[in-house]
């Protein structure tokens, strides 16, 4: 059906017998990569590609807002510790066509549903990597710190998690890579981004949809991992000191 | 909706037929034992070689990376459109080939990179030490490498494990086998009992799995019985 509208736009004023020759040989082949595809439907490509985007920045964001915190208080009480990180495992190890499911009966059909999912994924690494970062600040430069009066807040904001961010964003790249992958299983209830071309393509096997589909989502992660490569080396510009010298 | 799910889930009618829980439920463990099998057979001989070696690190270690941004919709969706097709397979029933072979890709990078990181952070002195006292690398390997990375290599199978459960789940939306078939069904249907009982089974079949593999990882491991000794 969807196969079909695109060939509309390229009948031409070449005349009756150029009308056939007009439609493009890839769409008639149905070949993986066709660039009629990439023009034809750029519409579609740019909507999937930016709900696909925005669903796993909310998603990194949230599943990070309550990370903190977590880590915060697991780091603070020793027995809440194995309690979060057996909870995160637990939530870790649903397949996440499972995950999306579970929330429907409260969330419905809306990008709600697979943003808590999302969300509660990269939680799961979150939350360790946070927890990891803190440990990895050496005791004498808490002390140190303590010494020249630095109350908590100001020894976590200004010592600790500065510290700990290497670890931190290693996390942050880990739980946004696979988020991009994952967020595609949310088209089962339409909010799949680059998910729902390739849903869509199930039912009419077209290719080149399937193949530009699959392209982008893979740049999509890999353009995101390198932004969060260069966001880290601006915040962390004394980690390259020993390297310049 | 829970009690609706459950009632969906313990209506005997439900379990028995070809396209009943029962059927699925046997066709997602067959597919995930034999991928596992698959995948461990390939995956550990060429990473604990390279272990042993210390060779290709960089494409062990990456591998993980890799998996990690490839969608397995996408290559099991490619996989049943393209070369292999959706054809019936044996017992994995429609699209089984293409699921297998998915599940394979998707369980070696954890299996991979485990084992060859396992490999390579046994104690270096250990190895010295080893080496000195006269061991040939066969010996090295089996009496001191293996025993010692051990641990690190059963968790890599355990996230295969779990990975391979996963992925079988999402075979059902290229209309392949497996359990997810039930939410499909459930979605198509407008029917969230059925889509709620489906999504609670794969959950808890993932969690007693993912039990199981601890389970067997203790029992496994040759340093635990050595580390309970009394001295």
């Amino acid at each position: 059906m969807t196969l079909l509208a695109p060939t509309l736009a390229h009948l031409t004023s070449e005349g009756p017998s150029a009308a056939v020759a007009a439609v493009p040989q890839c769409y008639i082949d149905n070949d993986w990569i066709c660039g009629y595809y990439w023009k034809d439907y750029r519409t579609d490509l740019v909507d999937a590609t930016t709900q696909h985007l925005w669903i796993t920045v909310v998603s990194v964001l949230v599943g990070l807002i309550a990370a903190m915190p977590l880590a915060l208080l697991a780091r603070r009480f020793a027995r809440l510790e194995s309690v979060v990180v057996g909870a995160t495992t637990i939530i870790y190890t649903i397949p996440s066509l499972a995950l999306f499911s579970l929330f429907l009966p409260w969330t419905g059909l809306t990008s709600t549903t697979v943003i808590i999912g999302l969300a509660l994924y990269s939680l799961t690494i979150l939350v360790r990597n946070v927890l990891a970062g803190l440990r990895s600040v050496p005791d004498e430069v808490r002390e140190s710190a303590q010494g020249l009066g630095y109350g908590p807040a100001r020894l976590l904001f200004k010592v600790e998690l500065p510290l700990a961010l290497p670890v931190i964003m290693a996390g942050l790249r880990v739980a946004t890579v696979s988020t991009v992958a994952l967020a595609t299983i949310g088209s089962i209830v339409s909010y799949g981004g680059l998910g729902n071309l390739l849903l869509r393509a199930v039912g009419n096997q077209f290719k080149a949809q399937i193949f530009a589909a699959s392209v982008l989502c893979v740049a999509l992660a890999v353009l995101l991992d390198l932004l969060l490569v260069i966001i880290q080396r601006l915040l962390t510009p004394w980690t390259r000191v020993g390297q310049e010298a | 909706m829970f009690l609706d799910a459950l009632s969906y889930l313990t209506d005997t009618s439900r379990w028995s037929g070809s396209n009943g829980i029962g059927a699925f439920f046997v066709q997602q463990m067959l597919l995930t034992v034999t991928s596992l099998l698959v995948a461990v057979l390939i995956g550990l001989p060429v990473a604990l070689y390279l272990g042993h070696r210390g060779r290709g690190g960089f494409l062990a270690v990456n591998v993980s990376n890799v998996g990690r941004a490839v969608p397995v919709f996408a290559v099991l969706l490619v996989l049943s459109i393209g070369p292999v097709g959706a054809k019936e397979f044996g017992p994995y029933g429609r699209a089984g080939l293409a699921t297998l072979i998915a599940l394979v890709l998707f369980a070696l990078p954890p299996i991979i990179t485990n084992a060859y990181v396992g490999v390579r952070e046994v104690d270096r002195d250990i190895v010295e030490a080893s080496r000195g006292m006269g061991m040939n690398g066969r010996e090295i390997f089996s009496e001191i490498e293996w025993p010692l990375a051990l641990p690190v290599i059963m968790t890599g199978v355990r996230l295969a494990l779990v990975q391979v459960w996963a992925t079988a789940t999402i075979a059902a939306l290229v209309a392949g086998p497996g359990l997810g078939r039930i939410i499909t069904r459930g979605f198509a249907n407008h029917r969230t009992s059925e889509v709620v009982a489906g999504a609670i089974l794969v959950a808890v079949g993932a969690l007693v799995l993912e039990g199981i593999a601890v389970l067997a990882e203790r029992a496994l491991d040759p340093m635990r019985r050595a580390r309970r000794q009394p001295s």
